[in-house]
């Protein structure tokens, strides 16, 4: 909650309409997009993350659900599951907000491929974990903070 | 002398039976396995015998919910593989592990280490490897060579999952070893003057700055690990890493204090499942 | 050169768990070698493409942020058993692999 609460990226008011728009069919999700262009993946700071990727305004959304741990048992493996429930939902990425290049990976999905990705990623330091998802040409985010300690006795 | 040791050493280590079993009657094994159960289940009453093969992840869900999801496709499963290679691929002379070792090699990794009375001393796993290795015209492999016997062991200890171990410490020389084990599992050590028990009886379940402390009824099952998914630490590997954390200066990989206290520790975990490879941070 | 990936394919209902692990360095070009000092070249996935029966259900890019070994789970609707799934990579040096398997 605090995550949420601390979240600087306030997007457009009335997401909640626009994802029932979709699942009402008034608005054809987009086809899968093409990945996020390699520039997105070599800024530096998240705002810039979120121009590159089309994406700069992301309404928050509780539709998002982001399971991470509270404390990374490793910064080198970090497991992150990104499931979305907005309808139509084309594309998600992932991003450790302070990490040195904060996009971590994007994922476009077509075909049946549903609003649900997991991985494992880097994390330098404690930060928040944001997930951007796009869906019917509109975009949406939610994060959660995981925190990263220094060394491990790994018995 | 050696009743002098124990007993300064374990001051502090109040409640634990085992303190005042070891200086009035040699202790049998099954026995202080029961007492330092009977601690733990005393102070950690809600967690379940079953879940200390987990070590630290059995006190914390978060850390329970990353192993699982890490476990559930290893990121080390190309070493894995290339240990299997290994074990595989036959010596010079044509025979093979499998053909060297009891029961090829299969379901017997909790049986070690045992007290080998033709040698009179504690034989590991690793050992057991590389007799098989020199019986058969091969060098034998450093034991703490991760890239060797490190690798080879990550595959051939998880042909024994589910195996219970089983160490067994009969006779006079054998309990003399299995004591020796215990006295250095319980002497205080390094600069920070602690031994193992400090953290892993004492501690257990609590935490030292950010590190949560594994109890160690439970530890020796799960070997070799995966630190962060990818760094291949063996049992006797972590137990140097340990004396380093104390600062102190750790005893050689493969010697008889090292083996001596891979020996007690071991048995500590008797009739809980073998599960090799794991995952730990 | 790239060692193989691996594919657990599954059906759960009418849906398709789909597990990858990919075996990669994954360099982001930022860390130190601990003896040397220097730098770390950059070697790391940029792409991932996944496939059910020829039509394309994922694609993704990645950067050096992404674990050693990436692991990528995703899900599809409306595949089936026996359905192939190809999963292929290329990194930023310009390596390329590819894996099938069937849905079990």
């Amino acid at each position: 909650m605090n995550a949420l609460r601390r979240n600087v990226l306030k997007g457009a008011a009335g997401a909640g309409t626009v994802a029932v728009a979709v699942a009402a069919g008034l608005l054809k999700p987009t086809q899968a997009l093409a990945a996020a262009p390699r520039s997105a993946f070599e800024a530096k700071s998240v705002g810039d993350v979120l121009k590159n990727m089309g994406t700069a305004a992301p309404a928050d959304s509780k539709d998002i659900s982001i399971k991470a741990p509270d404390i990374a048992e490793n910064g080198a493996v970090v497991p992150v599951e990104v499931t979305s429930g907005i309808a139509g939902t084309s594309m998600i990425a992932i991003i450790a907000e302070k990490n040195a290049t904060p996009l971590v990976a994007d994922f476009n999905l077509s075909g049946g491929a549903q609003g649900f990705v997991s991985t494992r990623i880097k994390m330098g330091q404690t930060s928040l974990i944001r997930a951007v998802v796009t869906a019917g040409g509109k975009s949406y985010t939610a994060a959660k903070e995981v925190k990263v300690t220094i060394g491990g006795c790994g018995g | 002398m050696k009743q002098q040791i124990i007993t300064k050493l374990l001051t502090g280590i109040a409640g634990l039976g085992i303190a005042l079993g070891a200086v009035t009657v040699q202790a049998s094994p099954e026995s202080d396995r029961q007492e330092f159960i009977k601690y733990y289940k005393e102070k950690y009453p809600d967690i379940k015998l079953e879940d200390y093969v987990y070590g630290a992840l059995a006190f914390d869900a978060d850390s329970k919910a990353q192993y699982d999801a890490i476990m559930e496709f290893p990121p080390f499963e190309a070493d894995i593989e290339k240990g299997r290679k290994m074990w595989e691929t036959p010596f010079k002379n044509g025979k093979t592990y499998a053909s060297c070792l009891p029961n090829g090699g299969k379901q017997i990794a909790g049986n070690y280490p045992m007290f080998d009375e033709a040698k009179g001393k504690v034989v590991t796993l690793q050992d057991a490897i590389n007799d098989c290795r020199t019986a058969n015209g091969e060098e034998a492999f450093k034991v703490s060579d991760m890239k060797t016997m490190g690798v080879l062991t990550a595959y051939m200890r998880t042909l024994s999952d589910g195996m219970l171990m089983n160490i067994k410490v009969e006779g006079p020389k054998a309990t003399a070893a299995y004591e020796d084990g215990k006295k250095t599992f319980f002497s205080r050590k390094g600069q920070l003057n602690f031994a193992c028990a400090s953290c892993h009886v004492q501690n257990a379940g609590n935490r030292l700055r950010s590190e949560l402390i594994s109890p160690a009824v439970g530890h020796a099952v799960h070997w070799p690990v995966f630190r962060g998914g990818d760094n291949l630490v063996t049992l006797q590997n972590r137990y140097e890493g340990c004396f380093k954390q104390v600062r102190a200066v750790p005893p050689a990989q493969g010697g008889t204090i090292m083996n001596n206290l891979e020996y007690f520790h071991s048995a500590l975990s008797n009739g809980m499942p073998m599960k090799a490879s794991v995952f730990r941070k | 050169m790239a060692e193989p990936m691996r594919i657990r394919a599954t059906m759960a209902g009418d849906v398709a768990d789909v597990k990858v692990l990919m075996n990669h360095p994954m360099e982001t070009g930022l860390r130190k070698d601990a003896k040397t000092g220097q730098l770390v070249p950059a070697h790391y996935i940029t792409e991932v493409n996944a496939s059910v029966n020829g039509a394309k259900v994922l694609q993704a890019g990645m950067s050096g942020g992404v674990s050693k070994n990436p692991y990528l789970g995703f899900k599809v609707k409306g595949a089936k058993k026996g359905d192939t799934v190809v999963v292929s990579w290329v990194d930023n040096k310009g390596d390329k692999n590819s894996a099938e398997a069937a849905i079990g």
